[in-house]
């Protein structure tokens, strides 16, 4: 394999693996503000506030991974 | 592929020129007009809070700092007066470095620098928040200032046994484990900023350069929402890492 084909590789997989946790952790969170939503449909922008942190969080794991993919890809 | 027909993405921000020996980036070029259009604005909610008839810029911000201090005053209650500067620059010091960023003209104007005797066309401006140095900047102060006010709030002998207790020998190992994750909010604050604003940059140039119109407008206003979502995230953080600083340990 040459340094360039690697590079390809190591970029594509950073992102695809990185991204997996983030995904789930995003889906987790979006479900259970849903299920709180239904249970207590008054605290709608309070459930609403936290889950948009939340998710910035979860967000941001998929983040460093790109911002390694983009180390990778362009430096 | 030819390497003019590449889009331009360089994860550093680029010197444009130098004052006094000191390299000017593109991205602290940027920041300049921040933080002079920042100047203007307090100036005149200055000058009309002073004023008889006060306009409508004045009710604007009065609106949006009444809207910040019950948000911070959400976590820290009676304290949030005390705190209260300091995170509402923070917010609306990146909310603007990340607006600014995506004004039109913004990474597409290019001017031709010296760089290695080599003429090389960079961008005029660049995000600041989207330059790892000033996302790393606010970051250290975050951190270091809320291991100050801890040490203001709690005394210096409450603050070094929140980490060290000469009764308890675990706490040595658990105590530099907590000296390691301080360390790494640092790079957590660091990268989660840069890495936010820089990733929208880089999808906006490559959405342009795939479908080159209107297809970026709904990325666009993506941005927008990111921006702030970024400057929330960074300055409630700080809250919560303050709140926790400041509290008494049992």
């Amino acid at each position: 394999m040459t340094t360039e084909a690697a590079k390809f590789f190591a970029t594509a997989l950073t992102i695809a693996i990185g991204v997996l946790g983030p995904a789930i952790g995003i889906g987790m969170i979006g479900s259970k503000a849903v299920e709180a939503l239904g249970r207590n449909p008054e605290a709608e922008s309070a459930i609403r506030t936290t889950m948009i942190l939340a998710i910035a969080f979860a967000e941001a794991v998929a983040i460093y991974a790109l911002v390694v993919a983009l180390i990778i890809k362009f430096v | 592929m030819e390497e003019h027909s590449k889009p331009h993405i360089s994860i550093r921000a680029e010197k444009i020129f130098h004052i006094l020996g000191f390299d000017v980036t593109n991205s602290l070029f940027l920041s300049f007009f921040v933080f002079l259009i920042f100047a203007i604005g307090a100036l005149i909610y200055h000058h009309q809070s002073q004023s008889e008839n006060k306009g409508k810029f004045y009710y604007l911000v009065n609106f949006i700092i009444k809207n910040l201090y019950n948000l911070f005053y959400s976590v820290l209650r009676e304290k949030t007066d005390y705190f209260f500067p300091l995170l509402s620059s923070f917010f609306l010091f990146i909310l603007f470095q990340n607006w600014f960023g995506l004004l039109p003209g913004v990474g597409s104007v290019l001017i031709k620098v010296k760089e290695h005797n080599e003429l090389i066309s960079v961008p005029l401006f660049r995000a600041n928040t989207a330059d790892l140095n000033t996302t790393l900047a606010l970051a250290v102060i975050s951190v270091f200032l809320s291991q100050v006010f801890a040490i203001k709030f709690l005394g210096l002998k409450a603050y070094i046994n929140k980490f060290y207790r000469l009764k308890d020998p675990m706490s040595f190992f658990i105590g530099t484990l907590e000296i390691v994750s301080e360390i790494s909010k640092m790079v957590s604050f660091a990268f989660r900023l840069f890495g936010n604003i820089f990733a929208g940059e880089v999808l906006l140039v490559i959405i342009a350069f795939l479908i080159p119109v209107l297809a970026s407008f709904p990325f666009l206003i993506l941005e927008v929402f990111v921006g702030f979502i970024q400057a929330l995230v960074f300055s409630m953080l700080t809250t919560v890492f303050i709140s926790v600083a400041i509290a008494k340990h049992h």
